[in-house]
């Protein structure tokens, strides 16, 4: 069930599409980060086998899951990190309210993580009197600003340099207003300096975790994930289940392809992999490491075939950078934590399709996504399967919940008629005919009033392509 | 190169049928001039891709079993659209998984030819311009580009034609919001999606629009239009036969 | 009520049930093999392109080039992990107008101020990686996590013997598997961020400059 008041779909996309501001400074960013994809992945031979592999290593995790899982916990537990679990968000917030209540904290410094946006982990530290911390740039900036990320991988790119120099001299003190995007980085170096320092909690995120060695590796360029689990005494990482992978040679392939389809980098500045927490004898890192594995709804996705392919994903954020319909709405306006193709797919998986089922149709079915995926999940196939089971009313072991939410007559009748002129070639001559003697006069309604507000009614031909092919005498065998 | 066949179908598509017939006569008469015998079945209809794409697989495969019906024969199967070819090649297989025409639609989808792939790829045609010097700019379909992988081949038989010069748009490979039923059902998005396009194709000082894909086109002339800016958009296989005959 | 993991292993366990698990053969991705030159040449251009400066200096020669740099800045101190051979070399050859050689010796909650005040630290590796350009560390005891993370100026030592083609290359031949330390890293540059504009700019919150000497 979801916990957010249903989101109106069609008012976040008009409202996204009227904000000049926000299409100009999505357009230029999803430019860019195309290109530097293109560039790092300029050898299209070496390209494709890496996605083969990628896709193979993600494949082969997700058909052992809970085998790897298991191996997961048991080489943490060895190594002195501590595993929980959680089956819902609910509980894997009180794990972490737990951990920082037994330690009489109160400072959490956190690195970017998009599971803890999915289990709104700040809003509900912070109702418990905690204060939370987003340490990543464009985390802090949005979180200055009361907002959520809208992207995954750049949570603040839908503001540009005015809009956050803005938001730095209101809202931290003593700041003068520059839009020199140096100075702004050096306002929040120095902001931040003073939070790692005092920090008592570190919370990251993980994007792989090793199962063969109990290892979880964490991908950054700014040093704040390195901060957040390094200084402070205790270190809490949350992942989703489908998170873990097998072998610690399975990890080079995955991080050159993360990184290269993210933000078109052949690595990150750091590469982070966390083992253990301090050992005896060692002079810093935490004394405690926790590891928060969350289901919320993964298990289920991994019945079907065809849906558990989501699970493979990596988290990069291409198919965000490559999506007309995202390019041009930004993430705000799908309304739930992931947007854009992956969201698309995700979302009304784990949410519901009664809920997020307009997601599914948020597309145009492109490719460029599923082009682009550094996994090959086939997103367009997803996509279309969600649609199917839209209308969908029958019950199966693997029914998406929400499934049938769409079924209605009308929609029903249009398209058994479709079928029946589709089927039938005289009612077909017929339909074409009469639509022929329309001609340029169609009613300008109903389905037809979105597509003239900004082009002019398809004419139809006087004579159809049948009439022709039969009056030029062609074969009809 | 495959064989050259003696006969070959031609699948229509119903946006030819209905808004675009002249595009359709054109590719019969590419085919015709090359010494194709085109059969053209009067039973066919549309490729189902509509309701495959909207939610309601049983009633497209219902209009795929037609389809398989009136194209049974071992020819091969020549569209002008690379968007219903790749319902008619990548899809249909997938539609039929389980059923009693899997088979059958697995031998229909080997057979299924986009026109411009067919007339290079098959033909290997040779194409001698009569026309004026133009400036032309080429959009390609998502499913062209993707699906079927015949971009090359369409830009390829433009450069073909000498008098023609070929201006590439910037962003050649982003959808122009058609989408089937999405530009009903979300037409916000759409109309920004086609708003861009149609900057795109003004940018590039392109005196006509081509493409492969009559749905495409429908979108893209139709928001033209509807602005008033007179560039005409034209099917590759209409324009290629105006060049070739004048 | 039975626990989180008893549920969410049972949810798991139903779905493995439905089957239908297709795993292709992991294959490899294409292979790189360079010369020792062209490794070396690789991961110097790669990471001079992400704003590190890189030397590649003689074994005899490799302290004279590092305490040139230090006079070149001004640094209020060079924190350093002791007890390792780099330790080693430079403890008795330390001059006066050098900055001060700060040995990290006591644990963090102790020496956290100290940490956080000092300008420049400096640490070996474990080797390199040519193919994207990184730097491998494993912080231990004696060099600890946080020198090649707090300081402005991380300074770093990287044998040129030790540089591999690629970071699976690594990975395999020294057996890591059998393993892992506390913590593994690899290091590519000096912190950097685009999150404003996608406008790269380097310095956020670790070093703002890196710079490696590579020992040949």
């Amino acid at each position: 069930m979801t916990e957010q008041a249903l989101v109106d779909f069609r008012a976040n996309f008009a409202k996204a599409l009227n904000d000049k501001q926000l299409r100009r400074n999505l357009t230029k960013a999803m430019d860019s980060l195309r290109l530097k994809r293109k560039a790092v992945f300029a050898d299209k031979e070496a390209l494709e086998r890496l996605r083969s592999v990628g896709n193979a290593i993600r494949r082969r995790s997700l058909s052992k899951l809970p085998e790897l899982l298991e191996k997961l916990e048991k080489k943490c537990t060895e190594n002195g990190i501590q595993v929980h679990w959680a089956e819902t968000k609910a509980e894997a917030n009180q794990v972490f309210l737990d951990i920082i209540r037994r330690h009489q904290a109160s400072r959490v410094i956190k690195g970017k993580s998009m599971v803890s946006e999915e289990t709104h982990l700040n809003h509900f530290l912070e109702e418990q009197g905690v204060e939370v911390l987003e340490t990543d740039l464009g985390e802090y900036i949005i979180q200055l600003d009361h907002e959520t990320p809208s992207h995954i991988i750049v949570p603040a790119i839908h503001k540009n340099r005015d809009q956050i120099a803005h938001l730095f001299h209101e809202k931290i003190p003593d700041t003068p207003y520059t839009e020199v995007i140096e100075e702004l980085n050096a306002i929040a170096r120095k902001t931040l300096r003073q939070k790692f320092f005092a920090g008592e909690i570190g919370v990251s995120g993980v994007n792989f975790a090793v199962a063969e060695t109990g290892t979880l590796c964490l991908v950054e360029n700014e040093g704040n994930g390195r901060m957040c689990t390094t200084v402070p005494p205790v270190h809490i990482a949350i992942m989703g289940l489908e998170k873990v992978v097998e072998k610690l040679e399975d990890v080079p392939p995955l991080l050159r392809l993360l990184t290269g389809s993210a933000t078109g980098q052949m690595i990150t500045t750091y590469f982070n992999m966390i083992t253990s927490p301090r050992k005896p004898g060692e002079k810093d890192g935490p004394r405690e490491v926790h590891l928060v594995i969350l289901d919320n709804g993964r298990s289920n996705i991994l019945a079907d075939p065809e849906l558990r392919q989501t699970l493979q994903c990596i988290r990069c954020g291409a198919c965000l950078n490559h999506c007309p319909v995202y390019t041009r709405l930004g993430g705000h306006a799908y309304g739930y934590v992931y947007p854009g193709p992956i969201g698309s797919i995700l979302t009304p998986q784990l949410e519901g399709l009664q809920n997020a089922g307009t997601m599914a149709f948020a597309s145009t079915l492109c490719g460029a996504c599923a082009e682009v995926c550094p996994v090959k999940i086939p997103l367009t196939d997803i996509l279309r399967l969600l649609r199917n089971k839209s209308y969908d009313t029958q019950d199966s072991p693997t029914a998406v919940e929400g499934h049938g939410y769409k079924k209605n007559v009308s929609e029903d009748l249009a398209w058994k008629g479709w079928t029946a002129m589709n089927t039938h070639p005289a009612f077909n001559t017929l339909s074409t005919r009469m639509l022929g003697l329309i001609g340029v006069h169609l009613p300008r309604v109903g389905p037809l009033k979105g597509w003239t507000s900004v082009r002019t009614a398809p004419k139809f031909a006087k004579k159809s392509l049948h009439q022709l092919a039969k009056e030029r005498g062609l074969s009809d065998e | 190169m495959p064989d050259r066949p003696d006969k070959a179908y031609f699948f229509g598509t119903c946006l030819i049928d209905l808004c675009y017939p002249q595009a359709g006569l054109a590719g019969i008469e590419l085919l015709q001039r090359e010494g194709i015998n085109v059969i053209f079945p009067q039973g066919q209809s549309c490729c189902g891709q509509p309701a495959f794409n909207s939610g309601f697989p049983a009633e497209a495969r219902a209009v795929a079993r037609q389809q398989l019906k009136c194209f049974s024969k071992d020819y091969p199967i020549v569209v002008p659209s690379g968007s219903c070819a790749g319902m008619l090649k990548h899809h249909y297989p997938e539609l039929f998984v389980g059923e009693p025409e899997a088979e059958e639609a697995r031998r229909f989808a080997d057979r299924v030819y986009e026109l411009t792939e067919f007339l290079v790829k098959v033909l290997d045609i040779h194409l001698e311009d009569r026309g004026k010097p133009i400036k032309v700019t080429w959009h390609s379909s998502c499913h062209a580009l993707r699906e079927m992988g015949v971009v090359e081949h369409s830009k390829a038989l433009v450069r073909q034609l000498r008098n023609v010069e070929l201006i590439e748009l910037q962003k050649e490979h982003e959808c122009c919001g058609f989408g089937g039923t999405f530009a009903i059902k979300l037409p916000e998005i759409s109309a920004a999606m086609v708003g861009d396009k149609v900057a795109d194709v003004r940018q590039t000082g392109a005196e006509l629009l081509l493409a492969g894909d009559c749905g495409c086109l429908l979108n893209i002339s139709g928001a033209m239009e509807y602005q008033n800016i007179p560039i005409p958009a034209k099917h590759i296989a209409e324009f290629i036969l105006e060049r070739v005959n004048d | 009520m039975s626990s989180a993991r008893e549920r969410v292993f049972a949810n798991l366990h139903a779905a493995m049930q439905r089957g239908g698990f297709k795993v292709p053969e992991t294959g490899t991705p294409l292979p790189l093999t360079l010369s020792r030159q062209e490794r070396i040449d690789r991961l110097k251009t790669l990471m001079e392109n992400m704003h590190t400066e890189v030397y590649v200096v003689k074994a005899d020669d490799w302290l004279n080039v590092l305490k040139e740099l230090l006079r070149q800045r001004s640094l209020n101190g060079l924190v350093y992990g002791p007890g390792t051979p780099l330790a080693a070399a430079l403890e008795p050859s330390w001059e006066n107008d050098l900055p001060p050689l700060i040995p990290y010796n006591e644990e963090i909650e102790q020496f956290k101020d100290r940490l956080f005040a000092i300008d420049a630290g400096i640490t070996t590796t474990r080797g390199g990686i040519a193919e994207t350009g990184a730097l491998i560390l494993w912080p231990d005891a004696r060099e600890p996590r946080l020198l090649s993370l707090v300081p402005a100026v991380h300074i770093a030592l990287l044998q040129a013997d030790t540089i591999y083609n690629t970071f699976a290359e690594a990975m395999n031949s020294e057996r890591w598997q059998e393993g892992m330390p506390t913590n593994a890293l690899l290091i590519s540059g000096p912190s950097k961020t685009a999150d404003i504009e996608l406008v790269l700019t380097f310095g956020v919150h670790g070093p703002k400059e890196l710079i490696v000497l590579i020992v040949d």
